[in-house]
């Protein structure tokens, strides 16, 4: 069979430095075909080429097996390759309908037609298996909703060949069954699917070949049959990792060091209570949206809260997260770009800048103090940074997220909250992390994990509560650890069904 | 596309940014050139320290807008509120009356409590109303002048006793070793301000809430009281600069300070701090008043252009600056 889109050694410089060099990728029709790698691995950088957002260095492209270049990504479009964006791209103020027509608007007398472009959307999202109502505003979508718009939009065009850059970042389970449903109707209808993803079990379940990138090269291309994840992994990496998670540390006990009871966040938590033990790794799953970020960002002083919290016995109350720091309480949240790490300053910054009392003399700071502590950051972190003085927002996720555990561990707390620890993380980055996450238990540490990853929470937690509708469903004990038990208290039903409900077979 | 980001030429990237910096600098090094090419008589030890000198109002007041700037903010209240402080500042002068250096003191006193009232206003009304200091400060703005404007009842106020007036008016004539004061005290005030906001936490909690509030909340920076105290520090800075203006005509007047918010805003831009925040540039800041008041001296010197068209050039000025920084950024 012919291919459809088909690269043919492709290299990609930037400048003296070669991200890709000499890669050699086919695409046929209904076929879906997953790139793998590590972050910096040169993936996005090849789905950029690929949809005419980049021009490659030396290689060409061949489109039904035609030489091919493209001026830019409008071109590539009109041939029929469309990209679907890891970041949400949307207008937040404006409706479903109008954000999927957003610069196509379907116009009569030069004026735009609403009532056609709702009725189109209505179709659209419906052939997609998505039950939207086209007038709501984006910005009241959960994330995975805007997600399918995002799909919805990119599929709006004639479409060959469509690429995915890591669809599943912030989906969950129930909601990425949704989306390979989709993705299986686009190969059914002979088109070919491009898929990046982090999640291995993923691409096993949903891809035919497997294309593996490593530091800008070529692995290989592999059927998916026999492949196992801890293989891909393996060939990622290019060293073994089946030990992805360290050992549980033995260090849980049963001294309570905060203990949370009838927490409520007004719109999304409530009546929340638990315990917390010196030692313990807690983990905290459920579906995006339950309101496990919500609860402790409420926790922390970060949301308006109502309910006790009691730390080491005394009863305390947090009114910004000033008050939870210097009580010992860090949390580091999800969206590390956002409110994280300041992207656009240098990691000097942005290291000291939750613990900058302790860099100052009288009211300066103290620079080669923070100099110093920057040296043992990324020693002890293992911050690979090309350079001392390179701004936060050029590190790759898994650096970020390493600089994000330095600056919060300054503060030296005694509880840790880890929201997504491993969010856009690559997998030799995720060890470490893990491995990290792990010596703060054995430390004495109380550390909370709260994760959309199932494999993270029972890999890494001693027990695990799991969130459903602002409201802590239940306990999955260390014993009893396993994804189905996790999946049965987020969702309300077993795994196996989870499938099935997405595909709306229910 | 972290990948790309991540594999950018590092080399390259450090020149772009020296060159960010380094531009208002280079500007004003051409202006000098241009201007003593010009006409023979602008190279002169006179009509350089005159320049300064005339800068000076300006150039304390942004210093006070680049913290505000830097932080996220913007002051449009500036020149109404110097007005307001200067009239205030005479009034108080008058009615004391006495010819001593105490009546300036508790003059001067009055100035700042009032500068540093404003400020806080502002600050406290953008922080816990929670609205938008463009609209906040465009409010003050006209509060300020009509004000000034009530108070001078639509005419002048003037400083009555000549005594006072002989006593105070070398705080801007004066000069020490051939500096001027004005100078001077613009000279400290940047320096100050350099210091406070290149090597204090506080400094450094400023250029955290400009670059982005919600890292700046999450990593437990006080941000209600940093933002209200860049405001305050505007305040104080517009009270340095009534200091060193009252002297130089003893009077106030409704149109007093007027467009002095467009000149602050324009030299902080011009010297390179970002106007969303983020990047805080004292120097270039300092560098840019004194480009402002060459292009105005030149241009009386050069007769090319009417002086008359001095604002229009000046407005020309802070969107080519802008157009510039973008240019240097993107590449």
């Amino acid at each position: 069979m012919a291919s459809v889109l088909r690269a043919d050694q492709i290299s990609k410089s930037f400048g003296p430095i070669e991200v890709l060099s000499g890669i050699t990728l086919a695409l046929m029709p209904g076929e879906v075909h997953a790139v793998i790698g590590e972050n910096g691995a040169g993936k996005s950088t090849l789905m950029r080429i690929l949809s005419g957002h980049l021009p490659p260095t030396k290689g060409t492209l061949y489109l039904n097996e035609q030489e091919r270049r493209f001026s830019g990504p409008v071109e590539a479009e009109h041939e029929g390759i469309v990209l679907v964006h890891q970041e949400i791209l949307l207008a937040e103020d404006l409706t479903v309908a109008q954000n999927l027509f957003l610069g196509r608007e379907i116009r009569r007398y030069g004026f735009v037609d609403d009532g056609a472009m709702r009725a189109k959307s209505r179709a659209i999202l419906s052939e997609l298996g998505v039950t939207l109502d086209p007038d709501t505003e984006v910005r009241r979508l959960s994330i995975a909703d805007r997600q399918l718009v995002q799909i919805a939009r990119a599929l709006l065009v004639p479409h060959k060949v469509v690429v995915f850059d890591e669809p599943t970042a912030v989906l969950t389970p129930v909601e990425a069954e949704s989306l390979f449903e989709i993705i299986r109707r686009l190969r059914a209808q002979g088109v070919a699917v491009l898929y990046i993803s982090h999640r291995l079990n993923e691409v096993k379940a949903i891809a035919d070949r497997v294309t593996v990138l490593r530091d800008g090269r070529l692995i290989g291309t592999h059927d998916i049959e026999g492949l196992e994840p801890i293989e891909m992994a393996r060939l990622m990496v290019g060293r073994d990792m089946s030990k992805l998670y360290p050992d549980k540390p033995e260090t849980a006990s049963d001294q309570v060091v905060l203990s949370v009871r009838d927490m409520a966040v007004p719109g999304y938590v409530e009546h929340a209570s638990f315990d917390l033990k010196r030692g313990e790794i807690l983990g905290f799953g459920g579906l995006i949206g339950a309101g496990r970020t919500e609860l402790f960002e409420g926790l922390v002083g970060l949301r308006t809260s109502t309910g006790s919290i009691t730390l080491n016995g005394k009863p305390v109350r947090f009114t910004d997260g000033r008050d939870a720091m210097a009580a010992g309480i860090a949390y580091l949240s999800e969206d590390r770009k956002g409110k994280g790490l300041l992207l656009q300053q240098n990691l000097r910054v942005n290291l000291t800048l939750a613990a900058l009392d302790r860099f100052s003399r009288g009211s300066f700071v103290d620079t080669a103090k923070e100099e110093a502590t920057l040296d043992t950051a990324i020693r002890d972190f293992d911050i690979r940074a090309r350079q001392r003085d390179m701004l936060a927002g050029q590190l790759s996720g898994g650096n970020q997220q390493k600089l994000l555990l330095a600056k919060m561990m300054l503060i030296e707390p005694q509880i840790v909250i880890i929201d997504e620890p491993t969010r856009g993380v690559d997998i030799g980055t995720k060890e470490q992390i893990y491995r990290f996450i792990a010596s703060l238990a054995e430390e004495g540490r109380a550390v909370v994990v709260i994760s959309s990853e199932m494999q993270e929470l029972i890999g890494l937690c001693h027990r695990v509560l799991v969130m459903r509708n602002g409201r802590v469903a239940g306990e999955v004990g260390r014993a009893d650890l396993s994804e189905d038990a996790i999946v049965f208290l987020a969702t309300g039903v077993h795994e196996e069904r989870a499938a099935e409900i997405a595909a709306g077979h229910v | 596309m972290t990948e790309t980001a991540l594999r950018t030429p590092a080399p390259s990237r450090r020149f772009k940014i020296d060159m960010r910096a380094l531009s208002p600098f280079l500007a004003l090094v051409v202006l000098v050139i241009a201007g003593a090419l010009i006409n023979p008589d602008f190279l002169t030890a006179s009509n350089l320290t005159n320049v300064v000198t005339r800068c000076a109002f300006i150039a304390i007041i942004a210093v006070g807008a680049t913290f505000v700037i830097s932080g996220g903010g913007l002051d449009l209240s500036v020149g109404s509120m110097a007005a307001l402080v200067a009239g205030v500042m005479i009034l108080t002068l008058n009615r004391i009356g006495t010819p001593e250096v105490s009546t300036l003191a508790l003059g001067m006193l009055a100035a700042i409590a009032l500068s540093v009232a404003c400020g806080m206003a502002n600050g406290l009304i953008v922080t816990f109303g929670r609205i938008e200091p463009f609209i906040v400060t465009l409010g003050t703005m006209g509060i300020f002048r009509a004000l000034i404007i009530w108070l001078a009842a639509g005419g002048t106020i003037t400083m009555r006793n000549l005594d006072l007036r002989e006593l105070y008016r070398p705080v801007y004539f004066g000069d020490v070793f051939g500096i001027p004061i004005p100078v001077i005290v613009f000279l400290a005030v940047a320096a100050i301000g350099a210091l406070i906001l290149y090597r204090t936490s506080f400094g450094r909690h400023v250029i955290a809430l400009g670059s982005n509030e919600d890292v700046a909340r999450y990593s437990g920076v006080p941000i209600w009281r940093v933002r209200t105290l860049t405001y305050v520090i505007q305040g104080i800075c517009v009270g340095i600069a009534v200091l060193v203006y009252v002297p130089r005509l003893g009077s106030a007047t409704p149109t007093t300070g007027l467009l002095w918010e467009l000149q602050a805003i324009t030299a902080v831009v011009i010297g390179g701090t970002a106007l969303k925040g983020g990047i805080g540039r004292i120097w270039g800041t300092v560098v840019g008043a004194i480009i402002l008041e060459l292009v105005a001296n030149i241009m009386v010197l050069s007769n090319f252009v009417s002086e008359f068209l001095v604002g229009a050039v000046q407005g020309a000025i802070i969107i080519i600056a802008m157009l510039v920084q973008r240019s240097l950024y993107r590449r």
